[in-house]
């Protein structure tokens, strides 16, 4: 187990340092002038030449590179030329917003998607069954900024049931005290159940837009997972022996599809670490996503390149960690061997 | 004449009659076996025709009439008219020329590039194979779409540029597919044969294994066609790429998604709903043909 640790790990490095090196070189491609955009239209070229030099602008390319590589191993991803501020701080202050709205859009996903694939799988080639599959070629057909826009006009401004796309909260709210960074948990630490039950009525449309695109390949692969333990032989031989046909389906059929479906979630959500671009523009939502994109409006380079490492990083742990559950779901699956999904 | 079908035939009324392969099922027609698949390729069609033949027959799309300017859904303007006064139906018609060439030859080149470079991967495999799975990883621990984002805005805003940058975040998903296909393929005798007939390597592994390692990416590049209309109109929603006035549906939502604070919902909901659909057509195709998701 171990040495399957260290080789994961390795070849992790390997991917990360390919990251930063590609990154990196295509930043140095992007068209346009960084310290035109700190200096704003009016500035005299001496004022340039100071905040090129100021930024490292000036240095060959390769020596900007091991510059920048020296300070990334030690957590330094630079200065943003857009704001001024530290990369790393900025992408932090940003990432929980991102991780609250990619969690509870994976659970919306999960709580509808399985229970449908179940079904689905249950009544093979009935009604119910197609009825799932279109819901499910319509979630994976869905442009997240159509359904944004829906879900904001029918919720807020027909019925008003939602509040408007502000972000996390109203304006004039003040945030709880950060602990974990997620407002609603955060709130309920704080015994504020008004502000944690605003949390969630800010939380409510983006979520389920998102939910709404991710439950598609939940559906999909709980579907098609159950429907092949259905017909395999251990559940025939149970069915055979009289175990109920209820039993059969929660309690063989539900947890051998398990790993397929902990795979989906899996890839779902380090889709989602890079938070939704759209989705956190059209409901403005102070997430890393929308840092990246103002980041790359304007050529803000470091900025960037630190979001697109971190997202790296993020999803790379995140893979790991579901190799390990893997192993726990299911104890016949050693550490090391392929997961065929 | 063979002894078995003489003794047979001879009998005249207990006639030898084979057993069928199929246990005797009548094949059904598609509409049956497929039904969301039928469903895909009626709605594609009504695509296809609106993109060739619609732009002939309704109004300039880039025509502005101010008089005119946010006018509801009416038989005049089937969609409305936005807030230039320019008929949506018109402009949703134009666009759908667009989008559907750019998913559909998008997912073609992508699938073209993949399936080269998998096959490379697969046949030959060793360090090269290992170089370029690395560089996939690479690729794609990038969400597809920012990658496709950072790509526009290194090349340029530009209708090509957009093609270049979408095909690029497709590409691996081929290159995977056609990889493991291709793995299990050169272990195949057919593939020993060829090299036995004096084949070349690179004539086995393009003209024998490649064909045969296709299958699973020519369903995937359904797929593909109708995500890459989403991520084409999802630049362009963000000002990326495809810029106003071009009629383009992501263009069209983005311009019309301020009209909605003042409920003129035609003007966004309707380009958004053709985007949608044009995608679902796609999808429900490369669903029923046994399509995975990535």
């Amino acid at each position: 187990m171990w040495r399957y640790l260290g080789r994961r790990l390795l070849v992790s490095v390997v991917t990360v340092a390919g990251i930063v090196v590609v990154v990196f070189f295509i930043m140095r491609v992007l068209p346009g002038d960084a310290a035109a955009v700190r200096a704003g239209p009016y500035a005299s070229e001496e004022k340039l030449e100071q905040i090129r030099d100021q930024f490292g602008l000036n240095d060959p390319v390769p020596v900007q590179f091991v510059n920048y590589v020296r300070d990334a191993v030690g957590g330094d991803l630079g200065t943003s030329i857009r704001t001024g501020g530290e990369v790393t701080e900025e992408l932090l202050i940003r990432l929980p917003a991102s991780l609250e709205l990619a969690f509870y859009a994976v659970l919306l996903a999960v709580l509808a998607g399985v229970p449908v694939g179940v079904a689905a799988a249950a009544r093979r080639d009935t009604w119910t069954d197609r009825v799932a599959r279109v819901v499910a070629v319509l979630g994976s057909s869905m442009a997240f900024f159509w359904l944004g826009l829906i879900l904001t006009f029918v919720f807020f401004f027909k019925l008003g049931w939602f509040p408007g796309p502000v972000g996390r909260l109203g304006i004039v709210t003040q945030p709880p005290e950060t602990v974990t960074g997620f407002f609603t948990v955060d709130a309920a630490l704080a015994r504020d159940w008004a502000l944690m039950w605003e949390a969630f009525t800010y939380l409510a449309l983006p979520a389920v837009t998102v939910g709404f695109v991710l439950s598609a390949p939940i559906i999909k692969i709980v579907r098609s997972s159950m429907i092949e333990t259905l017909d395999s032989e251990y559940v025939r031989t149970a069915r055979a022996v009289g175990v109920s046909r209820r039993q059969v389906l929660f309690r063989d059929g539900f947890r051998n599809a398990l790993v397929p479906v902990t795979t989906a979630i899996g890839i779902i959500f380090g889709y989602m670490l890079g938070g939704n671009i759209i989705v956190e523009l059209i409901f403005a939502w102070p997430g890393v996503g929308r840092y990246a994109y103002e980041a790359l409006r304007v050529n803000d380079l470091e900025a960037l390149q630190g979001f697109v490492i971190v997202v790296g990083l993020l999803y790379i742990v995140l893979n790991v960690v579901i190799d390990f559950v893997y192993s726990w779901i299911d104890p016949r699956i050693k550490l090391g061997q392929k997961v065929v999904a | 004449m063979n002894p078995a079908s003489g003794k047979l035939g001879a009998g005249g009324a207990n006639r030898f009659v084979p057993p069928r392969i199929d246990g005797g099922a009548k094949v059904l027609p598609l509409a049956s076996r497929k039904p969301l698949a039928v469903v895909g390729m009626v709605i594609l069609s009504v695509y296809v025709l609106l993109a060739a033949v619609g732009p002939f027959f309704v109004a300039d799309p880039v025509a502005t009439d101010p008089a005119n300017a946010l006018l509801p859904p009416s038989l005049d303007h089937l969609m409305g008219t936005d807030n230039f006064g320019r008929d949506v139906f018109a402009r949703a018609v134009h666009s759908a020329r667009l989008d559907l060439t750019l998913g559909v030859v998008i997912a073609i080149c992508a699938m073209v590039i993949g399936s080269a470079i998998g096959v490379v991967a697969g046949y030959w495999g060793g360090a090269i194979d290992e170089a370029l799975m690395r560089l996939t990883d690479i690729v794609l621990a990038f969400p597809g779409f920012v990658l496709a984002l950072i790509l526009v805005a290194v090349l340029g805003n530009s209708t090509v540029n957009v093609g270049i940058a979408v095909t690029a975040a497709f590409v691996p998903y081929f290159i995977r597919l056609t990889r493991a296909q291709a793995l299990s393929e050169r272990e195949l005798e057919y593939v020993d044969g060829a090299k036995l007939a004096g084949n070349r390597s690179g004539r086995v592994a393009f003209f024998h294994v490649l064909p045969n390692s296709l299958q699973p990416s020519l369903v995937t590049a359904t797929l593909v066609a109708g995500w890459a209309i989403l991520t084409v109109s999802g630049l362009a929603f963000l000002g990326v790429g495809i810029k106003p006035p071009t009629a383009e549906w992501g263009v069209m939502v983005s311009e019309g998604a301020r009209d909605i604070d003042s409920g003129q919902w035609w003007t966004s909901l309707f380009p958004g709903g053709m985007i949608v659909l044009a995608a679902m057509a796609f999808h429900f195709i490369g669903d029923e043909f046994g399509g995975r998701e990535a």
